[in-house]
């Protein structure tokens, strides 16, 4: 029982890491920029797809794969994300926040359409299987019969090894790498804020018309803040797809649960600002996943109760409640607490700068 | 020439293409009324028009089910208007009001967040599976078909198509006598010009607003409910699916022009179904599967080279 | 001296956390054209619009015929009898002229038809454009159509925010010309000017504000006269 709640706290931290590796990523783009991206799921995909297709073993049915390295598989997501975001900033850069949400709600539909129709290269609504999760994928034969592991022993003694370790050995490993990425990317954007880039990114979003009579290239900032928000937007779509092994256009990437999700998390945390980004992602995550034992549970109960009922519809309706409750959150959340729990705090100005 | 060619462009990619037109037109009506006089971008516009064909059906359902008569989609819709009128009114009441005075940015995240609520309610109360709308195929008119195959012209379009056209044109015009006759629809143009201006000469704007949510909410109604009647069955997803090409539509007339809206959805709906046309070659130029994709590019082209629209409408 | 219709009273207001009048106080009584001139950004706009309830007032009142309306929203105190005409984007453009006049009688009951041929009466040139789009009209032909707007109701008193900016001389004449009709008509006008000179002129008493308060006051002549005040606004000394 014990043992089962550690799994369960392990399984919270690791899609709880994801997410707030997302919200990061938004928050560079939002609370740092001012940039209402909400095609998140756009950036997830082309990291997640990047990855599946680049890691996963050689394949009939989609592009490769090719078996590369993974974190070779997370860089070159990151890079895809990136230019993906470059192209799209270049465009869609100067609209105002309206626009901007259209367009890119707009080119997330069409990423996902890309995927779906492009069959020859991503296997379509099929979607792609048996991406590798790192730790969980040395115990796979191409991996433990490859250098580096093919150099401590053979085949067969590592065979035996993975075989003897319990089914959920690799639980603990992904999560710590999942929480580690995160808090590097943490501590990296910490140090962006602080530094003259963040303060000027600041003073872009407070006061545009002033930043740009000061000389500022306000465009070329955005579209940075845009890429690199991106960027992280991409290898948390990478660790995304390890972490579900199956991916397929349309429900692994349904915007509510992702682009949406990710949203609120950063809303309820704080925009602009890091640890409430990942405060924020941490509690819905818990919270979305908490209220699905409990509601299963209370229908469990109600199908005990009212034997011979049909409460199967009542199940997979439930998940809809609470995505209405959710919903509900967020608009309580901008009402009554706009600037979240953790509100942005503005790095002290270096003196003699105004 | 008609045999070969025309027949086959007109009613297989033509008159589709105008239907989805005039479905787009007036979704677009309302999203470009919202975004010139309330000044956001609505994201729940499509989940309205969704919940709009649901709530025709159950009208529907009870009717036959429970009267044991069966009604006109187009009756239906009459008490589901209300409904749906009394949505958005609610809506704005409770989650776009608030931030009135506030910058745009937390208004739109408002109604991307009841994009969700609304949806998901949607799921909770008629379940994610869809429901057939109309049973059955649609048989060609048979008056116009014998009659324009008299004149070989042969023209083969469902009454569900009829009543399609009919219905837009319809709208159209009350939308026209509204805007330019009647003092509300004055004040609304006049909001949209400028909502300072109007504030201070005296202008109840907030009854403006209503008046825009109830307009909007209408034709968002009369889009929902023929775009069930098109494809004859209901969907939590259709109302989503619709949003793009409507921003689409109502970008490409420029934003605060309603004949531009009904325009670009038009445009937006033809260039769809005739981007699936076989114009080089013998396969479609565009595969069908992308035909989601046109309303996009044509969208991004637009705020590229003419932000402000065919008709000159606001830019932002 | 008869009450005033329209007192200001020792107002502080600003935008936000910046104040911008510092203890202004000023009045109209009837029948009497009175201008505010002053230096730009002295706050003469700033003055006019804490009429409207268009900014914070966080000290002194604002009265009508005696009773507070302080803060009182736009609409409201347009429905109270208070006429105004902004300085910019005084028109919607993309109504016609009949439209917008329209929109001008929106807090009038009846009478309306009766009303926009008085004010084709008051404005010949606006009765032969009435069909077209104000945005279409030349400036001066635009100000009118503000003007004839505000006046759509039975206003109590008609406040101008710089009427004649950018517009000819001819333009200028006529519109001051106009001016002195509508006070003819019983309605009492409260007149933001940068032709200082010209706006004295027809003006029963003046104001010069500097920095958000009053800092002479007089009759119109007066002041046209005071050579401290010509040297300052009226280019030039005599
Ligand atoms: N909307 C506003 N927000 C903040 N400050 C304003 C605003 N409008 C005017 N100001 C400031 O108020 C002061 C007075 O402006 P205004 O009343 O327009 O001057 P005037 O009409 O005499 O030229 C100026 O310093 C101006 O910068
Ligand atoms: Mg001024």
């Amino acid at each position: 029982m014990d043992f089962g709640i550690l799994l369960y706290v392990l399984s919270l931290l690791t899609v709880g890491g994801i997410y707030a590796i997302f919200a990061l990523g938004l928050n560079v783009q939002w609370g740092f920029a001012g940039l209402f991206n909400v095609g998140i799921v756009g950036f997830a995909a082309v990291g997640a797809y990047t990855y599946a297709l680049l890691t996963t073993a050689g394949s009939t049915y989609h592009l490769g794969g090719f078996g590369f390295p993974l974190p070779f598989g997370m860089l070159v997501a990151m890079i895809t994300a990136a230019i993906v975001a470059g192209l799209i900033g270049l465009i869609c850069i100067r609209l105002r926040s309206d626009y901007l949400a259209i367009a890119t709600i707009g080119i997330a539909e069409i990423i996902k359409l890309i995927f779906k129709n492009e069959t020859e290269i991503t296997n379509g609504p099929r979607g792609i299987n048996k991406i590798p999760r790192f730790w969980e994928h040395f115990s796979e034969e191409r991996f433990y019969s490859s250098w580096p592991l093919s150099w401590f022993g053979t085949p067969e003694a590592w065979d035996a090894f993975f075989n003897s370790l319990p089914n959920w050995w690799w639980q603990p490993f992904f999560a710590s790498t999942v929480l580690l990425i995160m808090y590097v990317i943490y501590r990296m954007l910490e140090r962006a804020r602080i530094a003259p880039w963040g303060r000027m990114m600041t003073a872009i979003r407070e006061n545009e018309p002033a930043a740009r009579a000061s000389g500022k290239n306000v465009t070329a900032r955005r579209i940075e803040a845009f890429v690199i928000g991106a960027a992280i937007m991409g290898l948390a779509g990478a660790l995304f797809a390890q972490h579900l092994r199956l991916i397929e256009p349309t429900n692994t990437f349904d915007p509510a649960k992702v682009t949406f999700l990710v949203w609120v998390m950063l809303i309820l945390g704080g925009s602009g600002n890091n640890r409430g980004a990942m405060l924020g992602a941490f509690l819905i995550w818990t919270i979305w996943s908490a209220s699905e034992l409990i509601i299963t549970g209370a229908i469990d109960l109600l199908i005990d109760i009212f034997d011979g009922v049909d409460m199967g519809s009542l199940r997979t309706r439930a998940g809809f409640l609470r995505m209405m409750l959710i919903g509900l959150l967020l608009q309580v959340i901008l009402q009554k607490f706009p600037r979240g729990i953790l509100p942005e705090v503005r790095p002290a100005s270096p003196k003699g700068i105004k | 020439m008609w045999n070969s060619f025309g027949f086959e462009f007109i009613n297989f990619y033509f008159i589709p293409g105008l239907v989805l037109g005039c479905i787009y037109a007036l979704g677009a009506i309302g999203i470009t009324l919202t975004f010139s006089i309330l000044r956001f971008a609505n994201f729940a516009h499509g989940e309205t028009m969704m919940t709009g064909a649901y709530l025709t059906w159950t009208v529907m359902a009870i009717c036959s089910g429970v009267l044991g008569f069966a009604v006109h989609p187009l009756v239906a819709a009459v008490p589901a208007t209300l409904l749906v009128v009394l949505l958005f009114l609610v809506t704005d009441r409770y989650f776009y009001k608030p931030f009135r005075q506030a910058d745009t940015i937390k208004v739109v995240m408002a109604s991307f967040g009841m994009m969700l609520i609304i949806r998901s309610a949607v799921q909770v109360i008629w379940g994610p599976n869809q429901l057939t709308f109309v049973p059955g195929i649609a048989k060609p008119n048979a008056y116009l078909k014998d009659w324009s195959g008299s004149i070989d012209f042969l023209l083969l379009i469902p009454n569900k198509h009829l009543f399609i056209f009919v219905g837009t044109i319809a709208f159209m015009m009350a939308l026209s006598y509204l805007l330019n006759k009647t003092r509300i629809g004055k004040a609304m143009r006049a909001v949209s010009d400028s909502p300072d201006l109007a504030h201070v000469t005296g202008i109840n704007v907030d009854q403006v607003i209503r008046a825009t949510w109830i307009v909007g909410g209408a034709c968002a109604m009369a889009a929902g409910v023929f775009l069930a009647m098109d494809i004859q069955m209901l969907e939590t997803t259709m109302g989503f699916r619709m949003l793009l090409p409507m921003f689409a539509a109502a970008i490409l007339g420029g934003i605060g022009k309603p004949y531009g809206a009904v325009l670009g959805g038009l445009v937006i709906g033809l260039a769809e179904e005739l981007s699936a046309y076989p114009w080089i070659g013998d396969g479609p130029l565009l595969s069908p599967g992308y035909k989601t994709g046109v309303a996009f590019a044509i969208m991004v082209v637009m705020l590229i080279v003419r932000p402000q629209g065919l008709f000159k409408g606001r830019s932002f | 001296m008869s009450k005033p219709i329209l007192s200001l009273n020792n107002l502080r207001a600003g935008y936000g956390q910046t104040e911008i009048l510092h203890d202004l106080s000023m009045f109209v009584q009837p029948n009497e054209i009175v201008a505010v001139i002053g230096p730009n950004g002295a706050g003469k706009s700033t003055a006019i619009k804490s009429v409207l309830g268009l900014l914070n007032i966080s000290q002194g009142s604002v009265e009508l015929h005696g009773e507070v309306i302080t803060n009182t929203p736009a609409a409201k105190v347009v429905e109270l009898g208070i006429s105004y005409v902004p300085q910019n984007q005084n028109v919607f453009v993309n109504l016609s002229v009949k439209e917008n006049l329209e929109m001008g009688a929106w807090t009038r009951p009846i009478g309306i038809p009766e009303r926009l041929n008085d004010m084709y009466a008051l404005f010949p040139d606006l009765a032969e454009k009435r069909n077209q789009t104000a945005g279409s009209l030349s400036g001066g032909q635009r100000q009118m159509v503000a003007m004839a707007k505000a006046l759509m109701v039975d206003a109590k008193i008609l406040l101008l925010d710089e009427p004649t900016a950018g517009l000819s001389p001819k333009y200028r004449s006529e519109i001051f010309e106009t001016i002195q009709k509508i006070k003819n008509t019983g309605v009492p006008v409260l007149i933001v000017e940068q032709n200082a000179k010209q706006a004295l002129a027809v003006s029963d008493r003046g104001y010069v504000l500097v920095d958000g308060a009053n800092r002479h006051t007089g009759t119109g002549v007066d002041l046209l006269a005071d050579r401290e005040i010509a040297r300052m606004f009226l280019g030039g000394g005599h």
